[in-house]
């Protein structure tokens, strides 16, 4: 790796941020209602458990 | 940030989570299990077999089922009567006395059309064990406010730990898990991975878990407050004799309240009721609704509404505190994705002790004596980044 540059702190919390507002948006989807509230409470929860393996396959250093 | 300000957010990042792992642990651990309790159940005991309806035989109402009940614990008397969701049933608890201990209720299931008594859900097993251990660790409500503080602890250590992960991604792109690396930068990159990406939903998981912990408090505020207020004509005045109809007083509840459906049924006397009416507890019909529970007092001597009040706003937060704290309002692929965030969690809390133990032996991020070989490198990394490699 060639010198590392600094990341900001807005690129640091980008992806963080996404990931707790899509979570946000799943947790309360399904108290809403049942049917397409409940898959839609099931993708903004997946996102963020899915992100894992992503990271640990594509993410590998 | 200035070191010293890292220093001590990572020193309460420490201290917190060392306090609460283990509990932490126990907890994520008997968690498990509890979030597919009813699939376990399912599959240990079957579904529950009813009794046939023999046509035209005459109707029985919620009166039948509480004499059904009655009948099989001679000289107790009736708590509560709750409402399955799924099957026609109740469930009746009696006890010898309107404050009965848990240990000293009797509980039975009775089939409405029928009034005929139905298999109870176990409550004794290993599922019921790992929700005690889980609640209070058989402690009661000490051991249930001491889990609670330790979940306020975790949550401080998730604030803490989002504030001391800036540093350490300063030059990592978001999700780099160095895994060709040492254990410890494989370790760290795990938790830091895992961490911030359940941030949301280990929070939320966390606080609704602690405000469950408070229930027995705020119980007691509302009790305290809200109904004193309601059925303040009634102070003073024992618990009545003779009891009017029970079924008549909850079609009264219905019909003030259109469009709810009976949750349960607090009989007089009872921590959730008054010593004079039946508290008929209703819920809302559409999902949105369905948790906010609205009680309404019928007078169990005249069978008539005294009064109906919506829940003051901490017992509405008490109540949304329960489905997002077990995971149970998305159906079973909301229970698979809430097992597969626990297990992250677990993966978190473990990686966390490891890093501490392994860590114990090199200077605290954000103290002035740095390695040799890391004097070149700005002081606020070089005690949080773990060894970093000379030849980067």
């Amino acid at each position: 790796m060639s010198k590392a540059r600094r990341y900001t702190l807005g690129e640091i919390f980008a992806a963080p941020l996404f990931l707790a507002v899509i979570t946000i948006v799943g947790l309360v989807a399904a108290l809403l209602g049942d049917g397409w509230f409940d898959a839609l409470s099931w993708i903004g929860l997946a996102v963020p458990t899915l992100v894992i393996p992503w990271a640990l396959v594509w993410r590998r250093a | 940030m200035s070191s010293g300000a890292v220093r001590a957010w990572y020193l309460v990042h420490k201290w917190t989570s060392l306090v609460c792992t283990l509990f932490l642990l126990m907890l994520c651990l008997t968690g498990l299990p509890l979030i597919f309790h009813e699939e376990i159940d399912y599959l240990t005991e079957g579904e529950r077999p009813l009794p046939q309806v023999v046509e035209g035989a005459p109707e029985k109402n919620l009166d039948d089922a509480l004499q059904t009940a009655l009948a099989q614990f001679p000289g107790e008397i009736p708590l509560f009567m709750s409402f399955d969701v799924e099957q026609p049933v109740v469930n009746v608890t009696t006890g010898p006395h309107p404050r009965a201990t848990v240990e000293e209720m009797n509980f039975i299931s009775i089939h409405r059309p029928t009034a005929e008594p139905v298999r109870t859900p176990d409550d004794e097993g290993v599922m019921h064990f790992l929700l005690q251990l889980h609640t209070d660790m058989f402690l009661g409500l000490g051991g249930e406010l001491f889990l609670g503080f330790m979940g306020f602890l975790f949550f401080v250590a998730i604030v803490s730990g989002v504030v001391v992960y800036t540093p350490f991604m300063r030059k990592l792109r978001f999700g780099t898990v160095r895994l060709s690396r040492n254990n410890r930068a494989k370790w760290l990159d795990t938790h830091n991975l895992l961490g911030i990406v359940t941030l949301m939903w280990a929070s939320v998981v966390g606080l609704t878990g602690v405000v469950n912990t408070l229930s027995t408090p705020l119980v007691d505020i509302w009790r305290a407050n809200e109904l004193a207020e309601m059925v303040a004509p009634y102070e003073g005045k024992p618990v009545p004799e003779q009891f009017s109809s029970l079924d008549a007083a909850v079609k009264t509840a219905m019909e003030a309240a259109p469009g709810m459906t009976p949750q349960f049924v607090a009989f007089p006397g009872v921590r959730f009721s008054s010593n004079h009416h039946y508290a008929v507890w209703l819920r809302g019909a559409t999902p949105a609704t369905e948790q906010l529970f609205t009680p309404a007092l019928i007078d169990a001597e005249t069978g008539e509404l005294t009064d109906m009040r919506s829940m003051p706003w901490y017992m509405t937060v008490l109540r949304l505190s329960q489905p997002l704290h077990f995971g149970d309002y998305g159906g079973l692929p909301m229970k698979i994705l809430w097992g597969l965030l626990d297990i992250a969690s677990i993966v978190i809390l473990g990686s966390g002790l490891y890093l501490w133990l392994a860590r114990r032996s090199l200077p605290a991020p954000g103290s002035r004596h740095v390695p040799a070989g890391m004097a070149h490198a700005h002081e606020e990394e070089a005690g949080l980044m773990p060894q970093p490699n000379p030849a980067e």
